[in-house]
């Protein structure tokens, strides 16, 4: 019993950071329907800034929480400014070219931005410093720590205030009118193209708190520390239904819960044949079985279809 | 008639250059002529991907599996491995399994492609980025089963992969031993090249007859409009499935003939970074055009090879963070960025047949 409280622990704080992700990966797609293959390393880039930053101040000997908030601030100015660059440059020109355009850019930008990363930063790991001091609380017998009950509470906050800005708010009212129609949301006095930065520069902020939190209970930064996670954060975006807010939330906790349950029992229930190796392939084959039982999703409409 | 003797001329000549070309590379080093051979085999593949991304317009992400398949089951059917690990086996062979090539391409083509309509059946629904994100998880899955399946029983060797592969041998001859013809020195990846390039002339041409087919035309219709093409009477699922298993025949081919070529196979030369490439390489070419999809695959497999070769004061340069790898990485990510922006149809489209007033933004 204790194992599975612990295991639950874990893929609630995992599915936590799957869900930051998601929810950048579900705006962007729900407003111009590409799949942001480098929205992982977008992540990454706000983890590794992140990390120069402490490094750099761990001189200082300020206290834990204000390395931690000041290079949470500075990875959200990198990825908001990488984001809305990269969407100005490596998108938007392909905004009417055959489908298959942008997510080839998509993919080489990906690959890009971790070349340049392992070109600035070197492709060894490095070690994220604790900065926020580590204590545990037991709960049933399990252990959760401090990053991990912070991570819980971020997420919840993070979804409550995008749900503020995307239902409540004027930009968010642009950004679910461009979602459903760009050329009738024009019309009606909307600007695309800012709609479409602005939700860039979110999901960027998104993703580097996502990073910086990921690096915080990791405890390392590396270059291709962005990838798998966003790949199961997309599928969490799928899985709750792609363009949902609240879906994203609900798909990204249960990718991490499903996971970190694979993890403690997969091997045990197996007889050891399926070890707890294999955890990184259920989001895949959560994703499959969803898409091909459930296309639109838990809480999402039917757009599987829609080529 | 002057038209027609020019079309022959310009075969005859590109004929005789292929047939000479490796003989005038290999003074210049082994390794060059390496590079030729890997180019070859990712034209191969390539052709393979583009039945299904150029042809039915399905993007699959998950090649690559059908690439690992061939090759392991080439790795297993012709190393030490299997005979070593089980006592039973080795009884039956006591010299090893030792798989002939010519058991081994069709079984790797015939299993490779049953894999394919597999994976093909349950993503029939989906179309565009779904069936991307799938086919991607897909190849992640064979991926991740290739590097654990080293217990409880050892299967793959895990992530140390399969070594001591046989080498290619036709009518008792093996390809990898130095040969002397006419007083010319024929070296083993001279051989190489010679097998690989029967094998992409073959496929050029089943290729080539694919795309002149019923089949071929049934698979763009639904490319273009898969709603049409139903209207139209095209069995739209068997066509998609027979896209998918024609075009994983391709990759376990390749798979086969890149574990003869470079006698060893671990998950490494699996990974989703070489999905992508193949992907890069027919849609840079340009997607559907035969011609066009062979300059994408040499372009992006056989440029950056030769950067090994400058990149050496460049590292120094840079403190050592410009390493070779880090160098064709970098030129392929800027290659796929900026051939898109420039060309997004890719460097050699198929010339479009009287669709001037065809809307924009179609399918991908």
């Amino acid at each position: 019993m204790d194992t599975f409280i612990q295991q639950m622990i874990n893929g609630l704080v995992l599915g936590s950071v799957y869900a930051l992700i998601a929810l950048g990966y579900t705006m962007v797609y729900g407003v111009i329907n590409l799949i942001n293959f480098a929205h992982g390393e977008v992540l990454m880039i706000g983890a590794v800034t992140a990390w120069t930053v402490v490094t750099a101040l761990s001189g200082t000997g300020w206290p834990g929480w204000l390395l931690m908030l000041i290079a949470l601030l500075a990875a959200m100015v990198v990825c908001a400014i990488l984001n809305f660059v990269i969407e100005k440059l490596a998108y938007r020109p392909l905004r009417n070219a055959p489908r298959l355009a942008p997510l080839i850019t998509a993919m080489g930008m990906s690959l890009l931005l971790q070349t340049l990363a392992m070109i600035i930063w070197k492709p060894s790991p490095k070690p994220f410093p604790i900065l926020l001091d580590a204590h545990l609380y037991n709960i049933g017998g399990a252990v959760i720590n401090t990053v991990q009950i912070l991570i819980l509470v971020v997420t919840v906050i993070t979804l409550f205030g995008l749900m503020f800005l995307v239902n409540k708010t004027r930009i968010g009212r642009a950004m679910r009118a461009t979602a459903e129609n760009p050329k009738a949301a024009a019309l009606m006095g909307v600007n695309p193209d800012t709609v479409i930065s602005f939700t860039f520069v979110i999901g960027a902020v998104l993703a580097a708190l996502a990073g910086v939190m990921y690096a915080a209970n990791l405890g390392t930064v590396q270059h291709t520390m962005g990838f798998l996670p966003g790949l199961k954060a997309f599928t969490a975006a799928v899985f709750g239904g792609i363009g949902n807010l609240a879906g994203a939330m609900v798909g990204g906790v249960l990718i991490g819960v499903i996971e970190a349950l694979a993890a403690g029992y997969m091997g045990v229930l197996t007889g050891g044949v399926i070890g707890s190796d294999y955890k990184d392939v259920t989001a895949f084959v959560v994703l499959i079985l969803v898409l091909t039982l459930r296309p639109q999703g838990l809480l999402g409409e039917r757009v599987a279809d829609r080529a | 008639m002057q038209l027609r003797n020019q079309t022959l001329l310009t075969f005859v000549g590109a004929a005789i250059a292929l047939f000479i070309l490796p003989l005038i590379v290999q003074p210049f080093g082994p390794g060059w002529v390496r590079i030729i051979d890997s180019a070859l085999l990712y034209v191969l593949l390539a052709l393979g991907l583009n039945i299904v991304v150029g042809y039915a317009g399905l993007l699959d992400l998950g090649y690559v599996a059908f690439y690992a398949v061939g090759a392991y089951l080439f790795a297993l059917l012709a190393s030490p491995h299997l005979t070593n690990q089980f006592p039973a086996l080795k009884e039956y062979f006591p010299n090893g399994l030792h798989t002939s090539l010519w058991i081994a391409i069709p079984l790797g083509a015939f299993v490779a492609g049953v894999l394919g309509v597999l994976l093909g059946a349950p993503t029939l629904k989906l179309r565009g980025d779904y069936l991307a994100i799938v086919t991607l998880g897909f190849g992640e899955i064979i991926r991740e089963i290739v590097t654990n399946l080293n217990k409880p029983i050892n299967f793959t060797n895990g992530a140390q992969g399969l070594s001591d592969i046989d080498s290619a041998r036709f009518f008792g001859s093996d390809l990898n031993k130095t040969k002397e013809i006419f007083g010319i020195e024929i070296p083993g990846v001279t051989q190489y090249y010679y097998m690989f390039l029967v094998l992409v002339l073959i496929s050029v041409f089943i290729c080539y007859r694919l795309e002149r087919s019923r089949i071929g035309r049934a698979w763009m219709a639904i490319r273009e409009d898969e709603v049409a093409a139903k209207a139209m009477g095209i069995n739209t699922r068997n066509m998609k499935l027979l896209a998918f298993g024609m075009g994983a025949t391709f990759g376990g081919v390749s798979g086969v003939m890149f574990a003869t070529f470079q006698r060893f196979v671990s998950p490494e030369s699996f990974a989703l970074n070489e999905s992508v490439m193949i992907v890069a390489m027919v849609v840079l070419g340009g997607m559907g055009h035969i011609p066009g999809v062979i300059v994408g695959a040499l372009l992006l497999a056989a440029l950056p090879e030769t950067l090994r070769y400058v990149a050496g004061p460049l590292q120094e340069m840079s403190g050592g963070r410009l390493d070779a790898s880090i160098l064709r990485q970098l030129l392929i990510s800027l290659a796929m960025i900026g051939i898109m922006l420039s060309r997004p149809r890719g460097l050699w489209p198929a010339p479009e047949h009287g669709r001037k007033g065809a809307p924009k933004g179609g399918q991908a």
